[in-house]
């Protein structure tokens, strides 16, 4: 082959290495990452460090995977969101059918490999969530219903399971209030954005809450979803993996996020445009500090447990 | 002007090579170690080697 027979033309598929990577979505995985080492490390057991490490690297594949199908499919919304347009597909850098590949790909690798470094519950788990947020939330509910966000929340809450079930082999009370969490936190914390990103979605077409029924629904709804997940998140500290940090975490920060869904609440929009929503962007910003927050302290007290500083 | 100048195209397709390199090497690297762990947690192995296996034969007083 000669120079001359070189294409040098910029294709659309001539992406970076970094842009293959954005499609992982990074910053969820660094949640998925998180979530699923704590519930790790909360549950009844231990794991060779090996399988604990490869475990989670692949439970973030799963997620990365679960990245990468949703942007494939939702290619055409992106293009139209003022947050998501200069994606690698939208922006041209990567084409749909590398990211599904890359999606397909990832995903059957990250299961089964999953399976192989510990076992089979961990793996279907896995494999649960990402048909979940893939085919139940990304293809079906985003565009159909505007409770798409309640029930896709749920992929989100998986890992910390998937994490427990790596030591466990088995589902139980407390994997499940960890899923619980993350799956009543969600709602709050996305209506909270989509109601100061407004034009966004509605631009997109996406049935949100605060598009279909209104504003004033919205911010009723973020204080019932806030209504139920604070006493659900003290209760935690009272199952198996809590203990006086993660209970003394969640009464103030449960406090605090009450005061902020209760403001969000009292608040029309007009009172809203007057200061740029800041109750709604610190309500935002407080909800993503209580998720790592809440986390966390539950690997405090795990930690404390194990090395025997147990203070109940 | 250079003969071979490079175009950014290459420097990208290089990128490309070298991320997957790297992600391949490190995948190897994963299931190694898996496999070191996975074995080191059997126990000590005995392969069989056309002798009779030292915990098989019958030590005196047994």
């Amino acid at each position: 082959m000669t120079d001359a027979s070189v294409n040098t033309e910029v294709q659309s598929g001539d992406a970076g290495f970094g842009d293959y990577v954005s499609l992982l979505k990074p910053r969820v995985m660094s949640l998925v990452v998180f979530t699923a080492f704590v519930g790790m490390m909360v549950a009844p057991g231990a794991v060779h460090p090996m399988v604990g490490f490869a475990s989670i690297l692949f439970i973030a594949l799963g997620g990365g995977a679960s990245g990468a199908l949703n942007m494939w499919w939702d290619a055409d919304i992106d293009q139209r969101m003022r947050r998501t347009r200069t994606r690698a597909i939208p922006s041209g850098r990567v084409r749909a059918d590398e990211a599904r590949a890359i999606g397909l790909a990832l995903a059957g690798i990250s299961v089964v490999m999953l399976a192989l470094a510990s076992n089979f519950v961990a793996a279907g788990l896995l494999a649960f969530t990402i048909f979940f947020y893939v085919v139940i939330y990304t293809m079906w509910l985003k565009r159909w219903t505007p409770q798409n966000i309640v029930i896709g929340g749920a992929a989100g809450a998986f890992p910390p399971m998937i994490g427990w079930a790596v030591v466990t082999g088995n589902v139980s009370l407390e994997s499940v209030l960890m899923f619980a969490l993350i799956f009543m936190w969600t709602p709050p914390h996305f209506w909270a954005l989509a109601l100061f990103m407004k034009s966004d979605y509605a631009d997109a077409g996406v049935p949100m809450l605060n598009v279909t029924h209104g504003r004033r629904t919205t911010r009723r709804h973020i204080l019932g979803y806030t209504l139920i997940l604070a006493p659900l998140a003290i209760a935690t500290g009272f199952s198996g993996i809590g203990g006086p940090v993660y209970l003394a975490t969640a009464i103030v920060l449960n406090l605090m996020f009450l005061r902020g869904a209760i403001a969000i609440w009292r608040r029309d929009d007009a009172a809203a445009d007057a200061d740029n929503y800041a109750v709604e962007r610190s309500f935002f910003r407080l909800s993503l500090y209580y998720l790592f927050l809440h986390f966390g302290a539950l690997l405090i007290d795990a930690s404390l447990v194990r090395l025997g500083l147990e203070i109940w | 002007m250079a003969l071979n100048p490079e175009h950014d195209l290459h420097k990208r397709r290089f990128g490309q090579n070298v991320g997957v390199g790297l992600a391949l090497l490190a995948f190897v690297a994963v299931v190694f170690g898996l496999t070191l762990a996975k074995v080191g947690a059997t126990g000590p192995t005995e392969a069989f080697d056309h002798v009779a296996r030292p915990a098989l034969i019958p030590q005196e007083g047994q």
